[in-house]
C-alpha cells in the first residue's frame, strides 16, 4: 500500500495524574487499526508510562500499563526512550515493562525529523 | 503549616517553588509528585537539602500506582488516605501548589 504514512506519538507526561497516557495509547491502538507505520517515542516524564511494577489498587485507577506489552500484538513494535530522560529519573532500561529501543537525545530529534506526522501528548 | 503538591518536580515548578517559599512545617506529596520521592532522580538533592528544615510525607497509594514503592528515598514518611486527612487536621492552616 503507497499510502501509509510513518506516525510518531510522543509521550512527555507520567501516567494517572492527567489523562494524556491513557489517551495516547487510545489513539495509538486506533491507529494501528488503519495499517500505518506506528512508532512510540517516550521522553521526560513520559518515561514512567512504562515503569515495571504499577498497583493501582490504591488509587482505584485501571492500571493500563500491561496494554503497552499488548502493542506487539497490534503490529506496534517501535518504542523508543530516550536516554537523558531515564538516567533523571534513576531509571534504567531494565525498569521498563516492555522491550524499547534507548536513543540519545539526538537520535530522538532525528526519529521526530523522519515523520509524515507527528502527535504529541 | 501544610504544603500539598501534586505535580512531578521535573514537569512543573510547583514544587521548586514550595521549597523555596516554604522554610518550615510539613510537606505532602501526592499524585505526579510522589516521583520527587524516589531515589536517582534529579530532583533528589533538593529534597535531602528540604528534610532539614521540613517534615516531608508520600501518598503511599500513589507510589504504589507508578511502581516505585520500593524506590522511596530515605527520611520520607509513607501515608495512607486516612493519614493525609490526619496531616490535615494537624496542621492550622494548608496550601495545594496547584
Amino acid at each position: 500500500m503507497s499510502d501509509i504514512k510513518k506516525f510518531l506519538f510522543v509521550n512527555r507526561k507520567p501516567p494517572y495524574g492527567t489523562i494524556y497516557a491513557l489517551e495516547a495509547l487510545e489513539v495509538v491502538l486506533i491507529s494501528a487499526a488503519f495499517d500505518q507505520d506506528v512508532s512510540l517515542a517516550f521522553l521526560d516524564d513520559g518515561v514512567y508510562q512504562l515503569k515495571k511494577g504499577q498497583q493501582t489498587k490504591g488509587i482505584e485507577t485501571k492500571n493500563f500499563s500491561p496494554t503497552y506489552r499488548a502493542l506487539e500484538g497490534y503490529d506496534v513494535e517501535k518504542l523508543y526512550v530516550e536516554k537523558e530522560s531515564l538516567a533523571a529519573r534513576g531509571l534504567t532500561e531494565d525498569d521498563l515493562l516492555v522491550d524499547v529501543t534507548v536513543l540519545s537525545s539526538e537520535e530522538m530529534g532525528n526519529l521526530m525529523d523522519q515523520q509524515d506526522v507527528v502527535l504529541s501528548f | 503549616m501544610l504544603h500539598i503538591i501534586n505535580k512531578s518536580p521535573l514537569g512543573n515548578v510547583s514544587l521548586d517553588s514550595c521549597l523555596r517559599v516554604a522554610k518550615s512545617g510539613e510537606i505532602l506529596l501526592i499524585e505526579d509528585a510522589v516521583y520527587a520521592a524516589t531515589r536517582g532522580n534529579a530532583f533528589e538533592a533538593r529534597i535531602s537539602e528540604a528534610l532539614g528544615r521540613l517534615k516531608i510525607h508520600v501518598l503511599l497509594p500513589d507510589l504504589e500506582a507508578r511502581g516505585l514503592a520500593d524506590r522511596l528515598m530515605d527520611g520520607i514518611s509513607k501515608v495512607d488516605y486516612g493519614g493525609f486527612v490526619d496531616l490535615v487536621a494537624a496542621n492550622k492552616n494548608c496550601q495545594s501548589w496547584l
